[in-house]
């Protein structure tokens, strides 16, 4: 497969590895966190933990877009579905996110909700067109990857003057999250970040120039396939023993320093800053996540029902928000592996396949079997 | 001029209603005009309930499958072909030469007796290519709503040669594991067919009877442990349940196994992982170390095990995992499917 099998490459991987393996200070650990998912999920499919060296240690991130959705507005949307005449749609790991006693959208939809998986918000838009006696809710969750698809939904609902289509938004910005990261006392002493990919394309290098200023820390934006986080990491291993704290851009081929400006213009067309939002994990983080404006209310979900906000508590023993916040690893859970299997997932980072339960679950758990 | 006394099947227009299941003359006909026709053989036209046949000597096998997938046609085959393959393979995996099937419908009111008809007729070319016939089947027709345009459930018997014993938990440690051919091809056509999901692709579906297959293996390397076919799970769902029924773990290696490349980039934009993926007319066989090179052969010089690989071999491990070497050189596990494969959202 071309463009895909060069950065699979065995021998160029054992290259990479032995570079960083030379570059490393002995005695000297490097913590660097890979913020998205979409690395944490290719790291464990790969193996590339098995190449690195010990003085290396990957520490996993919030950059889970389904891992981070908090309790409450999983019961939010479960109480949407359940409501009469909907039709909810949303992205399929939605279904299995657990809600309180024990809910999930899955659960409600055996229970007669309409509750639809979709690949695309124009699928969604569809719907309504189809079901024009029904009010159709789009319950849209992400980063900034997956918000213009849902500004563009927004935009055509509002031209084709589509009444039964509004959209629960739940977007999250990943700038915000890494700020929250590292601005707190208790921060987990990390040397330098493996930026994000595919939200990198969109709000470009220059959105982390700030983090590595402010809080000394280098970031390397690298694309999700393996040998594009092996360079990510000798990068950020060269900028650490120089002591720099730069923004580099691995990921090229993709990113540049704007993003997507076209993406960009079309998002502050349509959503606003929320003051706060709640973030599992990283609890009340300000200005993280985006809300529909007052122009196109007519399409914002909250506003269109009366959604109760009711306090949601996380699962006792569950681990998440350390394990979210890079403060503990998945074995330092007792839930894991126990009563917490991607079967029965209990919290958030064992349903996605891109968080870190599920990852080293699915991919690793024989490290600590052996 | 000669009466039937009853108008014809309205292939052209007409639709499947409660009256072809009621026991009346519409049924009578839909089977005769429909199910006889297509399927035709002495057992069917005696037109009793059962259909007899002398019993061999040996060990015989049983199996039943249901179908209820959905496109009900798919680029390499449709619900008729596949309820004939599965059913055949099925008994196959024990070694055993299929002998007969029988066929039972369940379908919704209001199915177009046209599309029944291609259904019936591509289960007739796949039984009459096999060479193993439907020699009993039923008819039931439920409300519209109360299923999903039609359910197949097939059954087959057959028998198994002298000497063989396959069973799942007969691989061994140092037993070496063999993959009949690319794997994902079939669950990557149905997908591309689904509603919300198409996008244009050559892949056709693999569903295929591997009975001639088995039989070739058999009388190469009768000492054959475990065969199976990889179909819902996938390679990986496979694996991990021989691994646990043998109580052995499993050392793949990534880069043997065969993968088409049209399937492995289907499964990178769809962000599927192609061991999950479901095949129709693949095996893994498991057999000793001494005999692999023999069988690999074997398998290679039949038209539906040309690209026959060996990917890995039993190993000992008290916890059955089934751990790969990735492309990359690093290591993972192959895990059971949780919940349904989905395409990534990020």
């Amino acid at each position: 497969m071309k463009y895909i099998d060069e950065f699979r490459e065995q021998s160029l991987a054992h290259k990479l590895a032995a570079d960083i393996t030379a570059e490393v200070k002995p005695g000297r650990k490097y913590r660097l966190m890979e913020f998205c998912g979409g690395h944490t999920h290719a790291i464990f499919r790969y193996g590339v933990q098995d190449l690195l060296p010990s003085h290396v240690e990957m520490v996993h991130g919030p950059g889970c877009p389904v891992c981070v959705l908090p309790i409450s507005r999983i019961d939010q949307a479960i109480a949407l579905a359940s409501g009469e005449d909907i039709i909810l749609c949303t992205y399929a790991d939605m279904l299995r996110v657990p809600g309180s006693n024990q809910g999930s959208l899955n659960k409600a939809r055996a229970a007669g909700a309409d509750v639809r998986m979709i690949y695309s918000t124009q699928d969604a838009l569809q719907i309504a067109r189809d079901n024009p006696d029904r009010q159709t809710v789009f319950f849209a969750i992400g980063f900034e990857t997956t918000t213009p698809p849902t500004a563009v939904a927004i935009m055509q609902a509002k031209q084709e003057e589509l009444s039964n289509f509004s959209v629960f938004c739940n977007h999250v910005l990943t700038p915000a999250a890494i700020r929250s990261i590292l601005d707190t006392p208790e921060a987990v002493p990390l040397d330098g970040f493996v930026g994000p990919a595919h939200v990198s394309t969109v709000i470009g290098t220059k959105a982390y120039e700030c983090f590595a200023a402010d809080f000394k820390k280098p970031v390397v934006i690298a694309g999700f396939e393996p040998l594009d986080i092996m360079q990510a990491i000798l990068m950020l291993v060269r900028q650490a023993n120089e002591g720099r704290h730069e923004v580099e851009n691995e990921y090229a081929r993709a990113v540049d320093r704007d993003g997507n400006l076209k993406a960009q213009k079309l998002m502050a067309e349509i959503f606003k800053l929320r003051p706060s939002f709640e973030w599992r994990g990283l609890g009340e983080v300000p200005d993280s996540a985006l809300a529909i404006r007052e122009e196109y209310k007519a399409f914002d979900a909250e506003k269109r029902f009366s959604i109760e906000w009711k306090e949601a508590k996380e699962i006792r023993g569950c681990e998440c928000g350390a394990i979210l916040r890079g403060r503990k690893k998945p074995l330092d859970c007792k839930l894991f592996g126990t009563i917490c299997t991607p079967d029965n997932p209990m919290g958030s980072c064992m349903v996605s396949a891109e968080g870190s339960c599920a990852a080293y679950y699915s991919y690793g758990r024989f490290r600590s079997a052996a | 001029m000669s009466r039937r006394y009853v108008s014809p099947l309205n292939l052209k227009h007409g639709c499947v209603d409660l009256t072809h299941g009621s026991g009346g003359r519409a049924m009578a006909q839909l089977i005769e005009d429909m199910f006889v026709k297509h399927l035709d053989n002495d057992w069917l036209r005696q037109g009793n309930d059962q259909a007899q046949f002398l019993v061999a000597e040996g060990r015989m096998v049983m199996t039943t499958d249901a179908y209820v997938i959905s496109p009900l046609f798919f680029p390499g085959g449709d619900i008729g072909s596949l309820s004939v393959h599965g059913t055949i393979n099925d008994v196959a995996m024990s070694g055993a030469a299929p002998l007969y099937l029988s066929a039972s419908f369940v379908l919704e009111e209001g199915l177009p007796l046209k599309l029944l008809d291609n259904i019936v007729a591509s289960m007739a070319k796949a039984s009459k290519e096999s060479g193993v016939p439907v020699v009993t089947g039923d008819t039931k027709v439920v409300e519209r709503g109360k299923a999903d345009c039609i359910f197949i459930t097939t059954a087959g018997i057959g028998i198994v040669p002298e000497g063989v014993d396959i069973s799942g938990d007969h691989a061994q440690p140092g037993d070496v594991i063999l993959l009949s051919g690319t794997i994902g091809d079939h669950g990557v056509a149905v997908m591309s067919k689904r509603e919300n999901l198409e996008f244009e692709t050559t892949i056709h579906s693999d569903s295929a009877a591997m009975h001639g297959l088995v039989a070739d293996m058999v009388r190469a390397v009768p000492g054959i442990r475990c065969m199976r076919d990889p179909t819902r799970g996938g390679l990986a769902a496979t694996l991990n349940e021989l691994a646990g029924q043998s109580g052995v773990g499993m050392a793949l290696k990534e880069a043997d196994i065969p993968f088409k490349p049209e399937v492995r980039a289907a499964c990178e934009l769809l962000g599927l992982d192609p061991l999950y993926v479901a095949n129709e007319g693949k095996l893994v066989a498991i057999c000793p170390k001494k005999d692999a090179e023999k069988l690999l052969e074997t398998m290679r010089a039949h038209p539906l095990g040309q690209d026959a690989a060996i990917i890995g071999e039993v190993v000992e491990d008290e916890h059955h995992f089934v751990q790969m070497q990735t492309g990359l050189g690093g290591n993972r596990i192959v895990d059971w499917l949780a919940g349904e494969q989905l395409p990534r959202i990020c």
